[in-house]
């Protein structure tokens, strides 16, 4: 699949966004006044940043408010749905932490648990595509609520949700490699020729690229995937736990450890996007 | 709107005969004529060096390597499908597709298409295409604007890429009526589904290619053992004993 940038930056910030919002929102940030004010600003800023570059990629953003409207059948629309109704819910959480006016627990935790609703919405936009085997896993819902809570943790003050995520990664890029060939579809299938015998490409259909290519088949990059992975395990939990664990407590600290969390996450949803195969490529010959 | 109708009346669709197709494109053409002239289906660069466009039928062509070794050519035009379980439908945030209860075509309205492409993604067949002058989705309408024109003559009021195939390898009709032509073509050839497993139940079928009869030996063999006869076989017979 094409690694659009608007679509990486979309699951990168507002998965952390909303990861930290959860914490906030729980009252695990003990934090009042203007630094309440600032740490809430930052992790709305990077959810609705995510959002809004989710619009980037549409041919038609002016009527982005007809996305909320199919709750009912499209993950997308509850994605939509969720993170505006959380962002709300969120307001006077958010109020009450920085003007030290008092409300109910409950309340936050209920916030905390949209802010999760919210990220899984996002994950099954992709988890629930058929078509895209290695998205098409239970790892793919679980990564990104793991990014999302070790992500928001981190920035939170805890390094303990960063081992889990370096697991999940792992094992879902253990289960995604083996997933296209799962699935069992092959040139024979696509094309329902496979009883005849073995089948090739004889002449493409077209003799440039278009929509369904660019967008679905994307092969640019797959070749540094091992060192990609490498990378972005490295950067999005090794690096930010050996800083948490080697430096004392310290807002610079917190802030490198979540900068390097930050550059994992994107080489990891690169990653997630270029390596996913969609068996519309086997039309083409792609997987032979 | 983007919830599948749990029952629709007819089954319109497409039988493609992969036996007679001879991969001429004309489909393709006629196809990307009709809609380009009635609602648009832009191309960028056409003439340029790297040409690119949407178009709603792609006709691939394909090599077979038979058990037996020999190999055989097929042409498969590609186009929707019109799914009864269609996951591009579903996965549309806005409303824009839908499947029509009355003769289960799926559509887009193009007025209510933001243009994300997760409907594409969504399609197992490639059968969308974003059209990027106009920013949204475009597919196969089983050239609703035709079939039921009552402007177009009788005889044209089937889609065009079915009008126009010189070879008669397309056949429009309704798969839930089972003595229509294509319910009947596909029983009786044997109409195959793409990707039955991802549980789409596509409507079109491809009647595959027939059986055909296999050669013995080489198509020259005959030309092998010549018998010379007259001037020619006398020297045959000197030239061999030289």
């Amino acid at each position: 699949m094409h690694p659009a940038p608007s679509v990486i930056v979309f699951t990168v910030l507002s998965g952390l966004g909303f990861g930290f919002l959860a914490f906030l929102s729980a009252g695990l940030v003990p934090v009042q006044g203007w630094g309440a004010f600032a740490l809430w600003g930052l992790g709305v800023g990077l959810a609705v940043a995510g959002l809004v570059a989710s619009t980037f990629h549409l041919g038609h953003p002016e009527r982005a408010l007809l996305a909320f409207t199919q709750w009912r059948t499209s993950w997308l629309s509850r994605e939509a749905c969720v993170a505006v109704l959380t962002l709300l819910w969120l307001v006077p959480e958010g109020l009450g932490q920085w003007l030290g006016f008092g409300w109910p627990p409950v309340w936050g935790w209920i916030g905390a648990a949209l802010c999760l609703l919210t990220v899984l919405c996002t994950a099954m936009i992709y988890a629930q595509l058929q078509t895209v085997p290695r998205w098409n896993l239970w790892t793919t819902p679980a990564t990104f609520l793991a990014f999302a809570l070790a992500g928001g943790a981190l920035m939170a003050g805890f390094w303990q949700g960063l081992p889990a995520l370096a697991a999940l990664m792992l094992v879902g890029w253990h289960l995604g490699d083996g997933a296209f060939a799962a699935r069992a579809q092959d040139m024979g299938t696509a094309t329902g020729l496979g009883p005849l015998g073995k089948v090739r490409v004889l002449e493409q259909p077209h003799s440039h690229p278009n929509y369904v290519m660019r967008e679905m088949i994307h092969l640019v990059g797959r070749k540094h995937a091992q060192k990609l992975r490498v990378i972005a395990l490295t950067l999005a939990a090794l690096v930010p736990l050996a800083l948490m664990l080697a430096l004392p407590a310290h807002p610079a600290t917190l802030a490198a450890a979540t900068l390097a969390h930050l550059a994992g996450a994107l080489a990891q949803r690169w990653l997630f996007f270029a390596e996913a195969e969609h068996v519309v490529g086997l039309y083409y010959g792609a997987r032979a | 709107m983007t919830a599948l109708p749990a029952h629709t009346d007819k089954k319109l669709g497409l039988a493609i005969d992969l036996d007679t197709c001879v991969g001429c494109n004309a489909c393709v053409t006629a196809c990307k004529g009709w809609n380009d002239q009635s609602h648009g289906l832009s191309d960028q660069d056409p003439y340029g060096a790297a040409p690119s466009g949407a178009f709603l039928n792609r006709v691939h062509s394909y090599q077979i390597e038979k058990p037996d070794g020999s190999a055989m050519v097929v042409n498969m035009p590609r186009s929707c499908l019109h799914c009864e379980d269609a996951p591009c439908v579903t996965v549309c945030p806005t409303g824009a597709s839908y499947k029509r209860a009355e003769d289960g075509i799926v559509l887009v309205n193009e007025d209510a298409c933001i243009g994300c492409g997760l409907c594409a993604w969504a399609c197992p067949y490639g059968a969308r295409e974003l059209d990027l002058a106009a920013g949204v989705m475009k597919k196969c309408t089983l050239c609703v604007d035709r079939i039921y024109s009552d402007d177009l003559p009788e005889e044209d009021r089937i889609p065009a890429c079915v009008r126009t195939c010189p070879t008669g390898a397309r056949h429009f009709g309704d798969f839930a009526d089972p003595d229509s032509t294509v319910s009947r073509l596909s029983a009786a050839r044997g109409g195959i589904a793409l990707m039955p497993d991802l549980g789409t139940k596509p409507v079109n079928r491809y009647l595959p290619p027939r059986p055909k009869d296999t050669l013995q030996a080489s198509p020259l063999a005959p030309f092998l053992d010549i018998q010379t006869t007259g001037f020619a076989g006398w020297l045959d017979r000197i030239l061999g004993k030289i």
